[in-house]
């Protein structure tokens, strides 16, 4: 991969008018960093919407199916119990443990999917961490390649108003 | 969560005019310094109590239940009722994490981080007393589905004490990932900023790599939109499993179709109370009053007056219900907690939960924050004591007259009881010392709402 020119920037506001720039110049961009999530970053970016919703959706279907499939063979096949003369299969007893089983497979799923989708792991090395992305700078990350040399992007990072330009490899 | 664009007519969420370095700092600055000599008394007076709790459940156990003062006609009482009382508490904070951020509170950022620890050890003590009631907590995994030898041999999934094992365990297990994914991004900006290596090590290894990439942001945003909606519906559910314990059974008193929603409003009118008690001196104490502001403090009390008038309502449906059923044995039931041995009990929660709260009309009360204190402390007591006179009131005089008997709590649960606010404080305490206690991301995302024109910053 070509090496990372990013531009450090002191606002949310300028950041997100140099990224919907860039991107209309056509520049690849690596990725842009804030201290909190930026409203319209996304669009800025032309990022696909996350994934998450549906795989929420699939670990609570799991979750709901094996509460629901265990408590009934337990209920009606292995160990039936006469309770207060009610049927076997008393469906709406099984609800509750049904209920917080799909929150419980929702939830933990969510979270090791965003955690995988993302590769975050103890230990792991944050990019850029130096630049100050975590507290109070926001930071352009763009990638040199065929349709903008390095000359280029550091002249468009500098015409954004960036503060300071640093060109790093991209696995810092 | 994220940047939005409010009328400049809007109140400031956040005093002080600060920028985002500056809250970095702020709230990092409890992790630089030393604990305050405050500090070190509170966590001895804590550990101490905790101590305490250890040294009579230890007894407990050694000598079985016996050492409480449950007998045949009342069976449980103070184990159930601070089960009940704990968790009740917890309820808050997964308000103020999940709901409020879905009806797009904003000034909720200031408190939902300690809210929700708020919540964790509050379920955590909760969990303590049905473990120890037990009498053989070394067996305590039998209350879960799992493969034995035993024959075909399962707990019983029709039961709602198994109901709440699973609520329980969910809600806490849930509670404590939703905490831990809003901390990621904090933890980072911690890593940074604060000097003792050891501290750098940990909050960066606890952080997962996090670096504010917005590809990262991106699904963020959305895990945590699906955390807050889980979380919501899983709020209600607890409490309603909760009350089921109660109402599927027969003891007049506790046999009503009201109890689902009647539990869950007095869990959040009880947590409100416990988040304003502790925010209002975790602001004095920690120097936060820019962050957690009067307005915070005002909005709290709003929500703890609604709370306490849905319970004052359920209080009179269920008196109304009574009278109107012509069941002899439902209307003795009520009488007997007006008027029988335990009235005062009756008549000491009348007044804390409605009674009380009504001063919070007032808008000098709500933004008086010693008088709001006082509320909250009395409210405490009294969603204490509804749970015990719901709980015990109800079981000690029922159907048959002849096994009519009073309960006096023993000093061993009176000290598992002080232990338990042992466990919550030094829990508590060890958490303002050791993690970030405002969402520093949330609050920076907050931050230029309402104060300059946009583009305008510093």
């Amino acid at each position: 991969m070509n090496r990372l020119w990013v531009g450090i920037f002191d606002s949310h506001e300028h950041l997100l008018r140099a990224t919907r720039l860039a991107r209309q110049r056509g520049l690849t961009i690596h990725d842009t960093y804030a201290p909190f999530p930026i409203h319209g970053m996304d669009e800025a970016m032309g990022l696909e919407p996350s994934p998450l919703g549906w795989l929420c959706f699939l670990f609570a279907m799991t979750g709901l199916t094996l509460a629901l499939s265990f408590q009934y063979w337990v209920s009606v096949f292995d160990w039936p119990m006469n309770i207060g003369g009610k049927s076997y299969n008393a469906s709406p007893a099984l609800l509750p443990i049904a209920f917080e089983f799909t929150v419980l497979c929702a939830g933990l799923g969510s979270v090791a999917a965003f955690l995988f989708l993302r590769r975050l792991s103890p230990g792991k090395k944050p990019a850029l961490g130096g630049l100050g992305a975590l507290d109070d700078r926001f930071l352009l990350a763009l990638q040199a390649g065929p349709e903008a040399s390095a000359e280029e992007l550091r002249r468009f990072l500098q015409t954004q108003g960036a503060l300071d330009i640093h060109e790093v490899a991209p696995d810092s | 969560m994220s940047e939005k664009h409010f009328s400049v007519l809007r109140v400031p969420l956040v005093d002080g005019d600060k920028d985002c370095r500056q809250v970095t700092r702020d709230i990092c600055a409890p992790l630089q310094v030393g604990p305050t000599r405050l500090w070190y008394i509170s966590f001895a007076a804590a550990v101490t109590a905790l101590l305490i709790g250890v040294t009579a459940v230890t007894d407990q156990i050694w000598t079985g239940i016996g050492t409480w003062g449950l007998n045949k006609t009342v069976g449980w009482s103070w184990d159930i009722t601070n089960f009940v009382f704990w968790v009740g508490i917890g309820h808050a904070g997964t308000l103020i994490s999940a709901i409020l951020f879905l009806f797009r509170q904003h000034w909720r950022t200031s408190i939902n981080r300690s809210a929700e620890a708020m919540t964790i050890f509050a379920v955590m003590c909760a969990g303590v007393f049905p473990v120890i009631h037990m009498g053989r907590p070394w067996l305590a995994y039998w209350v879960l589905p799992y493969p034995n030898p035993m024959g075909p041999l399962w707990v019983n999934f029709r039961s709602p004490l198994l109901w709440d094992v699973f609520a329980i365990s969910t809600y806490f297990t849930i509670s404590l990932t939703f905490w831990y994914v809003g901390l990621l991004p904090d933890l980072a900006t911690a890593a940074r900023e604060v000097a003792e290596p050891w501290r750098r090590r940990l909050y960066s290894w606890l952080s997962l790599g996090w670096d504010g990439s917005q590809r990262t942001w991106s699904h963020y945003e959305k895990l945590y939109l699906l955390l807050a909606g889980l979380a919501t519906p899983l709020v209600f559910s607890v409490h309603t499993i909760v009350s089921f314990d109660f109402a599927t059974s027969i003891v007049p008193g506790w046999h009503t179709t009201i109890f689902p929603p009647y539990f869950v409003c007095g869990a959040i009118f009880s947590g409100f109370a416990m988040v304003l008690s502790l925010m209002l001196i975790a602001r004095r104490v920690m120097n936060f009053e820019d962050y957690i502001t009067l307005r915070h403090i005002d909005a709290m009390c709003k929500i703890t007056l609604l709370t306490s008038l849905i319970v004052a309502l359920a209080y009179s449906t269920e008196l109304f219900t009574a009278w109107y059923s012509v069941n002899p044995y439902e209307r003795f039931a009520f009488l007997n907690r007006i008027e029988g041995p335990y009235h005062w009990f009756y008549l000491v929660m009348m007044t804390c939960n409605v009674a009380v709260p009504q001063a919070l009309w007032s808008k000098r009360v709500r933004t008086t924050p010693w008088v709001v204190f006082l509320i909250s402390i009395a409210i405490n007591i009294g969603m204490w004591l509804e749970r015990f006179v719901i709980i015990t009131v109800s079981l000690h005089r029922d159907f048959l007259p002849s096994s009519w008997t009073m309960y006096h709590p023993t000093y061993i649960e009176i000290a598992t009881f002080i232990g338990s606010f042992g466990l919550f404080f030094t829990c508590f305490l060890l958490f303002c010392r050791l993690l970030p206690m405002i969402a520093i991301s949330e609050i920076k995302g907050v931050l230029h709402h309402a104060r300059r024109a946009p583009g305008d910053e510093s």
